[in-house]
């Protein structure tokens, strides 16, 4: 359909591939540091089941539906489920990841402040998937 | 005459017939029913998150079939259904052919619909729109889950036979003396979406399949308890699903480039440019399926893949806008009921596909990942770009349906108050997803921002629930009682309009 020229499209798909190119090249930055997870990060195992949160510290101390951490320090979750999938979140400290029977999925974080926040399940897991909650505190370190 | 409303006929007439308008009018008005069950599926589910606590649904396993069964009605039963109405009324004429190319395969795609539409709501699952194992296989109450599967599955094969007839007759059937490149771009759209329907479906179809063997127990493709993967579904799922999106948005995209030139007065900025978005899209939209899963543990580069993938699908979509923006530029543009909802559809499309490049950007998805901000974020598509595409279509081909002129006023009023309730449901979800909430979740903790979020969108809700009413009866009233319409032009706008009013349909 000729007539009209076509610059101004080019130019507009040229701004809209270089915004794009942008924002994966931030993303792709942001996401390889927030993976580094730090030397010497204490683990912790978080198991999911229809419908509570179970932690088990590198001492063995076990913990339900409540998670104490200690400010300051880094910690990696190790995470799986029992039954069916759900996914473990902190939405506070954008901890996010799939809790999956048959596999351990990792994601670390470190708490910055003293406090409480939500521990939510964020994947369907059936009749009390909307209540399957829980609480991390953090506290003052210990020694 | 093949205005079909216009003469009296007997309903076993239509029901039987195989003739392309009267297959449409039939899947038209079927996803018209689809839309008014679902769309009351979808006010009791904000009906009770109004507040906290438990408010109009007595219990979670209740709400949890109603949210899946809402998504599956307007996904498969409203939505696609639909486009094939739209598809079966224009494609034939725009290619200038008789009749779609199989019209007995066509007639046998649109009664398995209504079959699995009954599957669907007899049964009432709760393992919400992808069925996700293991959940779905060792937790899932039967028979409804099962019921689910099978309505699904009888569905993929109405969409592929449906596939197979629009590309026959666009590519075969089209008439001698017209080259591809003159085929308008609406039957270009349904060319576009039923390739994808062919290369997608069939990978959905096999894991649905087993989900059913895994079901009953003889296999364990799926369930960890006896080796099997739940990652592997839904790898096959999305494979099928992420381009599915685009299925479900091309036809609408289609129906705006039919509606935006007609009533800015003007031909489209860039034919090339439009067949040129549609083909890209069917393309690269293979390329990103992954991006539904980054939280299911893949690694550094799968997720980086993915993400590039899904931001190559960008440019496509963003071509579309400009094209219609392009074309509206200058013209003498007609704001009638059909315009608006489009114009207000293209604008909603924007949004929409802002926050899809924010969920694209890995960091950014595991704050947004199952919280309502997806579920504002698809919504934006297909209720605001989607259904505002078709709905307003249905306005443009109301003349042409049923020989009479809708309700000018009220159609406005329709799009209006729609407008208003899509932006207030649907941003403010995309807030409540900022602030945490998950989606999927009968009940909510009393946290102020989450009570007020809901409440605004849950009002919107009710605003779009109003217009619907005023749309109905707009519907039902003017179809027998509206000004009879100028087949030759209904909207005053000049040129020519695909109206095969002369058509012959061999049963008049
Ligand atoms: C073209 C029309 C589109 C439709 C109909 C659509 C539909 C959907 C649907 C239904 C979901 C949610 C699936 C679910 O979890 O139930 C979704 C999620 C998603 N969409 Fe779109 N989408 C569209 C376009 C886009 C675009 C253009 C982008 C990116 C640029 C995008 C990126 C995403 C991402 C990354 C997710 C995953 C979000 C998450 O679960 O964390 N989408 N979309
Ligand atoms: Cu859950
Ligand atoms: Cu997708």
């Amino acid at each position: 359909m000729g007539g009209h020229s076509n610059w101004p499209e080019w130019i507009y798909v040229g701004v809209v591939v270089a915004i794009m190119c942008w924002v994966g090249a931030e993303a792709w930055e942001a996401e390889r540091l927030v993976e580094h997870v730090p030397e010497g990060a204490e683990i912790i195992k978080v198991t999911g089941q229809q419908w509570f949160w179970t932690f088990e510290h590198e001492d063995g101390t076990k913990e339900i539906g409540e998670l104490h951490v200690e400010k300051g320090k880094a910690y990696k979750f190790e995470i799986h489920s029992t039954d069916v999938n759900h996914s473990f979140n902190i939405h506070d400290y954008v901890v996010l990841m799939d809790a999956i029977p048959g596999r351990v999925n990792t994601v670390w974080f470190a708490p910055t402040d003293v406090g409480e926040h939500d521990i939510q399940c964020r994947e369907y897991c059936g009749l009390i998937h909307y209540n399957m909650r829980g609480t991390l505190i953090v506290e003052e370190p210990h020694s | 005459m093949v205005l079909e409303l216009q003469k009296p006929r007997p309903i076993w007439q239509i029901m039987f017939s195989t003739h392309h308008t009267d297959v449409g009018l039939l899947y038209l008005i079927m996803s018209l029913g689809f839309l008014f069950l679902g769309g009351a599926l979808a006010l009791a589910i904000r009906a009770e998150l109004f507040l906290p606590g438990a408010q109009i649904i007595g219990d979670a396993m209740t709400f949890n079939r109603i949210f899946t069964v809402h998504g599956t009605t307007l996904i498969f039963l409203f939505i696609i259904p639909f486009a094939s109405a739209v598809g079966n009324y224009f494609v034939p004429i725009m290619v200038r052919y008789k009749d779609m190319a199989y019209p007995k395969l066509n007639a046998i795609a649109f009664w398995m619909i209504p079959p699995s539409g009954a599957l669907i709501w007899l049964g009432f699952a709760d393992f919400t729109w992808y069925a996700t194992p293991p959940y779905s296989i060792i937790s899932a109450p039967g028979p409804a889950a099962d019921m689910w599967i099978f309505g699904l599955k009888i569905l993929g094969v109405s969409s592929v036979l449906g596939a197979i007839n629009f590309v026959v007759t666009i590519l075969k059937c089209k008439h001698p003396d017209m080259s591809i490149g003159q085929v308008p771009l609406l039957a270009w759209s349904f060319l576009s979406s039923s390739l994808i329907i062919l290369v997608a479906i069939p990978t959905f179809a096999a894991a649905l399949l087993m989900l059913l063997t895994d079901r009953l127990g003889v296999t364990g493709f799926f369930n960890p308890a006896m080796g099997g993967d739940p990652i592997a579904y839904a790898h096959l799922f999305w494979f099928t699903f992420h381009p599915e999106v685009y299925v479900l948005v091309i036809p609408a995209i289609g129906m705006m480039y039919e509606i935006i030139p007609r009533f800015s007065r003007k031909p489209i900025y860039s034919f090339n440019s439009g067949i040129f978005a549609f083909v890209l899209l069917s393309i690269v939209g293979f390329s990103s399926w992954a991006h539904h899963m980054y939280a299911t543990g893949m690694s550094f580069t799968e997720k980086t893949v993915f993400m590039v993938g899904t931001l190559a699908a960008v440019p496509a979509s963003a071509m579309h806008v400009y094209n219609f923006i392009a074309t509206m530029w200058n013209g003498r543009i007609k704001f009638a009921t059909p315009m608006m909802w489009a114009v207000g559809g293209i604008a909603l499309f924007f949004s929409a596909g802002a926050g899809g490049v924010a969920n694209a950007a890995m960091p950014l998805d595991f704050t947004t990942h199952d919280t309502y901000w997806v579920v504002g974020h698809f919504h934006l598509f297909v209720m605001g770009t989607i259904a505002f595409g078709s709905i307003g279509y249905l306005y443009y081909m109301y003349p042409y349906v049923t020989g009479r002129m809708y309700n000018e006023a009220m159609g406005k009023i329709h799009f209006i108050l729609s407008f208003i309730g899509t932006i207030l449901v649907f941003f403010t979800q995309h807030v409540l997803g900022l602030y945490g909430m998950p989606r999927r979740i009968f009940d909510y903790p009393p946290i102020p921002e989450w009570i007020a979020m809901n409440q605004i969108a849950s009002i919107g809700a009710m605003i779009i629930g109003v217009s619907m009413v005023i749309f109905l009866v707009n519907m039902i009233y003017s179809a027998g009682k509206g000004e009879p319409a100028n087949p030759e032009d209904p909207f005053g706008v000049g040129g020519k309009y695909y109206y095969p009013f002369e058509a012959k349909n061999p049963s008049h």
